[in-house]
């Protein structure tokens, strides 16, 4: 059901408002999960390997039990049953059972009175280790099936394969006027959240657990314990603390949060866990280091034949949502720039390092650096502009990839316009003075996907509405606010469709005792998911309210109008009713007033093994232009402007949106210059910089300026045409940027991050005439299974595959 | 065999003795005891509740438990607590008076500089700092200020913003959000 209200009427949608929790954020009243404790606390200090890739012989906790102020300690026996986000991928313990599988991994837990104890007490556990190989690099894993870092997995250490392929791709590219194959590389880094990860458990004695903590699915770490712990659900109490910042590394299930809440039913007194810097970065689900072939065929008008695109995932030690991520490797490709024939080869393998898994732009920043730059190439190649070749390619509006993604709106090409437009692109691309270049690059994201990360035929989010006699209303949602807004979100979209300020709006949000499930704040769902579920609850109550204002007032129901806090008459508005009394009428009449609404997105339109990773209800649009200082003496590259447009639908709060936009840019701009998740690739796999001064991110000294411009072209599946802003805009500032590179000092970087090293290595190439390059040489041999052949849409086909058919 | 009671090694066992100390705490006299090994950050979070100040290392990496000791930024997690008897501490939780906000929440609030909100009472105190001995600072001077304090939600530059405009707010002059800036270009 759509709002009514035509957009010059409304009140709220489209306004820059104040966020309803930003009042507590600057006074410092908001309680982060480290913020809460409680009598009789105690806190635990986890023990975490000091080996890569070892077998447990033994440990020996006898010397910290008896340690005076130690309550409790766990080892990994006590808890035996996997977890793991994907039902695919159950294989982390809370505390290692019978190997370890990275430096970092946690072997046992203590609950001490004092946090001093509790490290003491990690201290004298006594672990004797058999070490096993370890292994450092996805090649290495793909080299070395033996020793097998799990026991599962499609082959050897390699965790996933897949091979889908929409049409002849051999012969969409043989098609080509020309074929250009590439390969690239993108270096893992980890999303760095300000607030380190904190949970704190309780428990009484009627058998009910609670569990505040910083995560960003409440509802899969709910699931999490009651497996793990062998408690009924009913019993469990998950309360998602604010989030000090998340980008995806708050999305798992964590090792702690079951520590802590075994380590509470133990000692019945609450116990909580605050991580250390270093042990976030071992937390880390970052970006999956990933190298990537590609080979397209390309007519001279830059009309893509056919593409052939292979990527190779670090996963680190455990799956975490690896084969979700593997899968976006490959599927998003095809909804910027027609891609006809389409063939995609991902896999992923287990090494001995932190676990990869989500973070911003899951899994699609990596393909879109590489396609972005091998546009850039084509374009090269073919003399054209790379910004006419992208307009001259785009996918249209409604229409169906070849790989069966429902696009619906697609603002790209007024992205695309803006951002040439306001960085001068035809003025200053290949014009500017040596050591001064400007790069393009564009990127798409979902807006929630399709599917549930767990099979279920239940609504995305639930939202439930209760209206208070004195006029307030109170609505209830399990989404989980990380920064990005969706408390306010919520308060928005009430307000506008009952008239009311925001600011008489009461948000709870992310309890799972109190609210309905919303599944959590990744894969941009929020503003669109539990928007829409808003937006039915809202309307609902609406409906209510105005049956019995129309009859106090004596008018078809048509003509009640809900604004300023009142209900009235549209025709002779002086003719209403406070919004309180509304609310008192409809109570009187019928009892409390109360409504739900829940969201569910449309069905895919892929019917393949496969097919639920990249669906999504609406797709975002984003171009970016960067501005680069390369200096050839040293290889530093300065970005002093990047201007970026992003097609986001509708904003609800445009200053809300631009807030994602420049934290993406921000986000983005770290990857292509500087962050890196790095090891000591010896034989024991260490992380060499898990601190913040080592892990290098921008300073206020190194972030760019930022040119932001809002595309609206509403999308009918969003609340208000609402798309998301939150990962998108991250998506081109990379390829941007490395493009840019190339038109200031004619060489490519086809690896990130950006190094000033990299830029001089590929210098000094291009001075002793070879190719001014950097970036990978090979991509390994890989034993792809037999691929999943799917019929495109335009040679009639119906989004399922023919080999599945066949058998 | 290796030792086997806890005894044979040299670790922390219970608490240290508590030290009592006397300070200016937001503008109020303050006594409190703790453990002497602890740091301000740790005696402000968990000796005097004020949780309004977070820590993101405690290492003295990120700036995120920055508080005003004696008018200046410093990084509480690498101040004793010792060091503060007879000193005056700022945090957040002092910023605003009588239930009203101060200028720099106000716009910080106004303008989405705070996001996930985690890093924001360092920046508001750095800032406050800042504008106390530069009352109308450029943009470069906002950013060298503020340099030692890292926000992964921002981009700092809502952070900029907001700082311009509660400098010029607190010159006295009747100052508004650019608009591009909260509705973009």
């Amino acid at each position: 059901m759509a709002s009514k209200s035509s957009s010059s009427s409304r009140r709220v949608i489209g306004k820059a408002l104040r966020k309803v929790d930003a009042t507590a954020k600057v006074t410092g009243a908001t309680k982060f999960a480290d913020d809460f404790a409680f009598p009789r606390m105690l806190y635990c200090k986890l023990l975490r390997s000091t080996q890569p890739h070892a077998r447990i012989i033994s440990i020996d906790t006898s010397a910290a039990s008896q340690l005076p102020g130690v309550q409790a300690v766990l080892v990994g026996p006590d808890l035996p049953i996997p977890f793991g986000i994907l039902p695919v991928s159950q294989d982390e313990h809370a505390l290692c059972v019978d190997k370890v599988r990275f430096i970092g991994d946690p072997v046992a837990a203590v609950a001490a009175t004092t946090e001093e104890v509790a490290s003491s007490a990690t201290d004298l556990i006594r672990v004797e280790y058999e070490a096993l190989k370890s292994f450092a690099s996805a090649e290495d894993a793909v080299a070395n099936p033996e020793p097998r870092i799990h026991d599962y997995g499609d082959v050897g250490n390699l965790h996933k394969l897949i091979d889908l392929e929409f049409g002849d791709a051999e012969a969409g590219i043989a098609e080509g006027d020309i074929v250009r194959e590439d390969l690239f590389f993108f270096e893992g880094s980890t999303h760095l959240p300000m607030e380190q990860h904190a949970a704190v458990a309780m428990w009484s004695p009627d058998g009910k657990l609670t569990l505040w903590t910083s995560t960003q699915t409440p509802h899969y770490v709910h699931r999490a314990l009651a497996k793990v712990l062998e408690l009924p659900a009913a019993r469990i109490r998950v309360i998602a603390t604010p989030n000090g910042g998340g980008f995806g590394g708050k999305s798992d299930p964590f090792n702690h949060e079951i520590a802590v809440a075994k380590l509470a039913m133990m000692t019945g007194r609450p116990v909580k866990i605050t991580l250390t810097r270093e042990e976030v970065f071992y937390c880390h689900r970052g970006r999956h280091p990933t190298l990537m072939w590609v080979r397209t065929g390309v007519k001279k008008d830059g009309a893509i034949t056919g593409m052939h695109f292979r990527s190779l995932l670090d996963g680190g030690a455990y799956g975490s949502y690896g084969v979700a991520s593997t899968y976006y490797t490959g599927a998003l490709q095809t909804v910027t720039y027609h891609i006809p024939r389409y063939h995609f080869q991902g896999a992923r393998a287990f090494t001995n390092k932190a676990p990869c898994g989500p973070k911003r732009g899951h899994g699609t920043p990596q393909p879109r650096f590489a396609l972005e730059v091998h546009i850039d190439k084509i374009a090269e190649q073919l003399g054209l502009d790379p910004a006419e070749l992208r307009l001259n390619t785009l996918v249209p509006a409604n229409s169906l990839t070849a790989n069966y993604l429902r696009v619906g709106s697609m603002g790209l090409g007024s992205c695309i316009a803006k951002v040439i437009e306001g960085a001068e692109w035809k003025r200053k691309f290949r014009k500017l003075p040596r050591g001064r270049g400007v790069g393009l690059a564009c990127s798409s994201y979902i807006s929630g996907a399709g599917l549930p990360i767990y099979w279920n035929n239940m609504p995305h989010s639930g939202v439930q509405l209760k209206c208070d006699r004195g006029g307030g209303v109170t609505v209830f949602c399990g989404s989980t606010d990380i920064g990005q807004g969706s408390d306010s979100i919520l308060a928005y979209i009430v307000a506008e469709v009952l008239g009311i300020d925001p600011f008489d709006i009461a948000v709870v949000t992310a309890d799972t005792d109190l609210t309905p499930v919303d599944l959590g704040s990744y894969s941009s769902r929020v503003t669109l998911m539990s928007g829409n579920a808003a937006l039915q609850a809202a309307e609902r109550a609406r409906q209510i309210l105005a049956l019995h204002a129309a009859r106090k007032l004596e008018i078809p129901g048509e003509r009640v109008t809900f604004a300023d806090g009142r209900v009235f008459d549209a025709q002779d508005p002086k003719r209403g009713i406070t919004f309180a009394e509304a609310v008192q009428l409809a109570e009187a009449a019928e009892g409390t007033v109360g409504t739900v609404g829940s969201y569910t997105p449309p069905m895919s339109a892929g019917k393949y093994r496969g097919a639920g990773v990249g669906p999504s209800p609406a797709y975002s649009y984003s171009a970016c232009v960067a501005e680069v200082d390369v200096d050839p003496e040293t290889g530093i590259v300065r970005v002093p402007t990047i201007w970026i447009a992003h097609d986001v639908g509708r904003s609800i709060n445009p200053a809300a949106v631009i807030g994602q936009v420049e934290g993406s840019i921000y986000m983005g701009l770290g990857e292509a210059l500087m962050e890196e998740m790095a090891y000591r690739g010896d034989l024991k796999v260490v992380h060499k910089i898990p601190s913040l001064l080592e892990y290098k991110s921008p300073t206020t000294l190194e972030m760019c300026d930022v040119v932001t411009y809002l595309i609206e072209d509403p999308d009918p599946n969003g609340p208000f045409g609402a798309k998301e802003v939150g990962q998108g805009p991250l998506l081109p500032v990379m390829p941007a940027v490395a493009n840019a590179v190339f038109d200031a000092v004619g060489v490519r970087i086809d690896e990130v991050p950006i190094t000033p090293e990299k830029v001089l290595k590929a210098l000094r190439k291009k001075q002793k005439g070879e190719v001014g390059r950097y970036g990978p040489e090979s991509f390994p041999d890989i034993p792809w299974p037999e691929p999943t052949r799917v019929p495109t849409p335009w040679e009639g086909g119906d989004g399922k595959a023919v080999s599945l058919q066949r058998a | 065999m290796g030792p086997t009671s806890y005894q044979d090694y040299d670790v922390a066992t219970t608490s240290e003795s508590k030290v009592k100390i006397a300070l200016d705490v937001n503008g109020e006299a303050t006594e409190v005891a703790f453990a002497p090994h602890k740091t301000l950050l740790e005696v402000l979070r968990e000796d005097l509740g004020l949780t309004g100040t977070k820590h993101g290392c405690e290492l003295g990496e990120c700036g995120t438990c920055t508080v005003l000791l004696d008018g200046t930024p410093v990084l509480s997690c690498l101040v004793l607590g010792l060091d503060c008897a007879g000193r005056n501490v700022r945090t957040v939780e002092g910023m605003a008076e009588g239930g009203k906000l101060h200028p720099l929440q106000e716009t910080f609030a106004d303008l989405g500089a705070a996001q996930c909100g985690y890093c924001t009472p360092a920046f508001l105190l750095a800032a406050e700092a800042l504008l106390a001995s530069n009352p109308k600072p450029s943009r470069d001077e906002i950013k060298d200020a503020l340099a030692g304090n890292l926000c992964r939600c921002t981009g700092y530059i809502k952070i900029y913003e907001a700082v311009e405009l509660a400098a010029a707010r607190m010159r006295g002059e009747k100052a508004e959000p650019r608009p591009e800036s909260l509705y973009g270009q």
